[in-house]
């Protein structure tokens, strides 16, 4: 299953809804363009919702962590939303969850942008 | 017959390999009584050391290949992945916990084997390349060990 992204704007905050999986390849790459065409255009809060993302290798991993770094370059704050059971044992083993904000609540995690 | 408890398969330096790799180990610890957490972990772990094969020791060469050796026994998944590469020191992979390395783009593909199976062995193949050992022990009361429920 390949990587399928959809990108919204939700009270200023730019959501990525990403589904599939993100691995080593063509997913990763994805991901890796969708961000930076975005950085490109200008966008300052982003929001990965990855609530259909089933799965995530180590180089999904780095690509989300190149997204983070990238953008706080950039001026842009990147955030986690809906992260599933097992994509959260990774962020555990890798303590990445040190790096994200996650969140569950698509509310809450775009209010968060504000608060910030 | 098939014997779905032993594997062993020279892969090409591609992705497609890492891919089936992870497909057939997940299959052969469905069928050899793993459960679902043991089946994802196995696959993982297999996943991120075929890719490490293949991207970084075969450097996906067309005329490099990577040798897979998988087999189950009654206490444990064992595989065995050699490349033809230069080889690498994994000491000298940096700590992906550390401080800054947490914001490194790669290095975690040995964190990860590390955390998803029981036994890794990282090292230099005879001639050339790594060759890495994988051992994943059967959790207690888990698994079926007769000859007749082995599938």
């Amino acid at each position: 299953m390949s990587l399928s992204t959809a990108i919204r704007d939700v009270a200023g905050v730019t959501v990525i809804d990403l589904s599939g999986r993100i691995t080593l390849g063509e997913a990763s790459g994805k991901l890796r363009d969708t961000v930076r065409n975005l950085l490109d255009s200008g966008v300052k809060k982003m929001l990965l919702n990855l609530g259909d993302v089933s799965y995530i290798d180590s180089s999904g991993l780095g690509e989300l962590v190149s997204a983070y770094t990238t953008a706080r370059g950039q001026g842009c704050t990147v955030k986690l939303l809906n992260v599933q059971a097992k994509v959260q044992d990774l962020l555990q083993i890798t303590k990445l969850y040190t790096v994200f904000a996650t969140f569950e609540d698509e509310a809450a995690a775009v209010t968060s942008f504000s608060q910030a | 017959m098939v014997d779905a408890r032993k594997l062993r398969l020279n892969l090409e330096s591609t992705l497609d390999s890492v891919e089936a790799a992870e497909l057939i180990v997940q299959r052969m610890a469905e069928l050899n009584g793993f459960d679902e957490d043991q089946v994802h972990q196995i696959g993982m772990g297999v996943r991120e050391t075929v890719a490490n094969a293949v991207e970084h020791g075969n450097c996906f060469h067309a005329d490099k290949t990577v040798s897979f050796d998988a087999s189950i026994d009654r206490e444990a998944f064992r595989v065995t992945v050699i490349d033809q590469g230069c080889g690498f020191d994994p000491d000298r992979v940096p700590d992906p916990l550390q401080g800054d390395n947490l914001l490194m783009a790669s290095g975690r593909g040995l964190l990860l084997m590390r955390a998803f199976f029981d036994v890794v062995e990282v090292g230099p193949c005879e001639g050339s390349g790594t060759r890495v050992r994988l051992v994943k022990y059967r959790a207690k009361g888990a698994g079926r060990t007769s000859q007749e429920e082995v599938r």
